[in-house]
């Protein structure tokens, strides 16, 4: 295939759209049962909690960090959410100590990274098996539930049609992508993917910037996790399982970096998205689940190897 | 900071260069890493818009002086005088405060971001604040940049290249903007030819005739003698850990200042 430098650079920095444009025509002409309005919301809907986990996991994978914790974090923020609720906290108390939750183990995982110098690979590796120990410590391996219909509206809900889980993770993504583009924070996420002690020479505090993303990591963790909890109308101990892979990949596919300081926080939300594409279009040809897992592992790594020779001329 | 600071040098009105007294004084700097001492009683001082050049053999020292003015170091012995006035420099921060700049041998750039973002990294201007997000103004920015690169007679297509992709003069080139945009009396450039082209190595010495003609001081180190004595006023010598030589270039020549750097190796033993 004889492409010349321009193609080459469009289609390397732009390939993940128009994979995901030509994976939506390949299944409307495959099935007429993809392309309606009702599955596609579907389709969204399955792709906003992972997409949530990936906003945080973006920004902390553009500093050259990495946070394996969130899968642990969606389901303690859960069931602590869920065991606030049904010991009678009321809601908005028990938000908060969801989302604190989240907020705060994100802030450990930041503080013991960098004040500690330890990598985050291994400090988040860590805060995975302590949050899952919590969590099954505070529900006795047993599902949380019980809760109220006001709870239950968070995740099951819907506004104008639209599933509120996917208006939250739109108005998130929305936010973040401002604060990522246009200001200087964001700038500060980007720079320190690129050149950590050149940021902290120009007067940064670096270090309490990093600190305050894991905490962000975190906080939209639990985001996920109470959204979760109130869409099965329980919260489970083993919820959020492996998301932290899920959303990894739903960043790598969208073109970030594990190296830091190159990306786009869109190409983590169509990552995501085209991973619920594939799951519901194989739903809807037929083709075993089981088989998701194969082709995911197989997309991601076909993508990069593209991607890769692409940029290599 | 310095949120109006022009990149053009204007007059100050301090103390004047025919006072006699010089911008910065080092007095009888020693350093000692445990036991093993990299620096030994040296002196070092600085006119008013003079250009020193600091060679030595490696190991002789250049790095440890120079960083001990730039606050990254601290001397174990021996004082600094800034305007005449004994100063205390414990961080980068302090240097910067005083007017001394430091453009590293690595330059500190980032790579992932253009040239005007590395140009205002760390004091960007904002269009508007919004709690704790200021929002870049990033038009303002590049025009600014430009400004500041064109008193400098450095042409840049774009102040959008990502600075990966440009020459290491033009990298050079912007860590020293960078470093002028705060109107210091003295930048402290480390090795700044020591991965340029022919040249790019010309353009840069340009460069420091600029700041000179600013009145900005300059001290560089380098591994050129030829770049040393066609930029210096003054050139220093150090070879391990001693100051050996203080010259003028038109009063020496290479041979000696070789000789001064490499001398005495064998017969320096006495501890």
């Amino acid at each position: 295939m004889v492409l010349n430098r321009d193609w080459r650079g469009l289609i390397a920095n732009y390939g993940i759209y128009i994979g995901f444009f030509g994976l939506i025509v390949a299944l409307s002409l495959i099935t007429d049962r993809f392309l309606t309005f009702r599955n596609l919301l579907n389709v969204a809907e399955q792709a906003s909690l992972i997409s949530i986990v990936g906003i945080g996991m973006t920004m902390v994978i553009l500093m050259g960090e990495i946070d394996l914790s969130v899968g642990s974090i969606v389901a303690l923020s859960g069931v602590v959410t869920g065991g606030s609720l049904t010991g009678g906290l009321g809601l908005p108390i028990s938000l908060l100590i969801g989302l604190g939750t989240g907020l705060g183990l994100g802030l450990v995982n930041g503080i013991i990274t960098v004040y500690g110098e330890i990598p985050s690979f291994i400090v988040t590796l860590g805060m995975l098996s302590v949050a899952k120990g919590l969590t099954l410590l505070y529900t006795g391996g047993k599902p949380v539930w019980g809760f109220g219909d006001v709870f239950k509206f968070i995740g099951g809900g819907k506004l104008f049609g639209i599933p509120l889980p996917v208006i939250i993770a739109a108005c998130l993504y929305l936010l973040a992508l401002v604060i990522l583009n246009f200001t200087q924070i964001g700038r500060y996420i980007y720079a320190i993917g690129g050149n950590q002690r050149a940021v902290r020479l120009a007067g940064v505090k670096v270090e309490r910037l990093k600190m305050v993303v894991f905490g962000v990591s975190g906080f939209f963790a639990a985001i996920s996790g109470i959204i979760l909890a109130s869409r099965l109308a329980s919260a489970q101990p083993t919820a959020g399982s492996g998301w932290e892979l899920d959303a990894i990949a739903a960043v790598v596919l969208g073109g970030t970096s594990l190296y830091g300081g190159e990306g786009q926080l869109a190409g983590t939300l169509v990552g995501a998205l085209i991973f619920s594409v594939i799951n519901n279009g194989m739903i809807l040809t037929g083709i075993p689940t089981f088989f998701q897992y194969v082709v995911k592992g197989g997309i991601i790594i076909l993508a990069l190897l593209l991607d890769k020779k692409l940029r290599q001329s | 900071m310095s949120e109006s600071g022009t990149p053009v040098k204007e007059e100050k009105g301090q103390a004047e260069p025919d006072t006699g007294t010089p911008l910065v004084e080092m007095r009888g700097i020693t350093k000692r890493f445990g036991g093993l001492t990299a620096l030994n009683e040296v002196d070092l001082s600085v006119g008013f818009s003079e250009v020193v050049g600091l060679v030595g053999d490696n190991g002789a020292g250049k790095s440890t002086l120079i960083s001990i003015l730039s606050g990254a170091l601290r001397q174990t012995r021996g004082e600094l005088l800034y305007k005449g006035e004994k100063v205390d420099i414990r961080t980068p921060e302090d240097a910067k405060e005083l007017g001394i700049e430091t453009v590293y041998q690595d330059l500190a750039l980032a790579d992932n971001i253009d040239v005007a973002g590395n140009l205002f990294l760390g004091r960007e201007i904002g269009a508007y604040t919004l709690g704790p997000f200021k929002f870049l103004a990033r038009k303002k920015m590049r025009q600014k940049a430009r400004e500041v690169l064109e008193v400098l007679n450095i042409g840049f297509d774009s102040m959008r290249t990502k600075v990966r992709n440009l020459s290491g003069g033009q990298r050079q080139a912007i860590a020293v903007a960078r470093s002028i945009y705060t109107d210091p009396d003295l930048v402290i450039l480390d090795e700044p030819t020591a991965a340029l082209a022919v040249e790019e190595s010309e353009r840069v010495l340009d460069l420091i005739n600029d700041l000179q003609e600013q009145g900005i001081s300059v001290i560089f180190i380098s591994h050129t003698l030829q770049e040393v004595f066609s930029t210096a006023d003054r050139i220093v010598v150090l070879n391990q850990g001693n100051k050996v030589g203080d010259l003028k270039p038109e009063e020496t020549d290479m041979d000696e200042v070789v000789k001064l750097m490499i001398g005495g190796r064998y017969d320096n033993g006495s501890e």
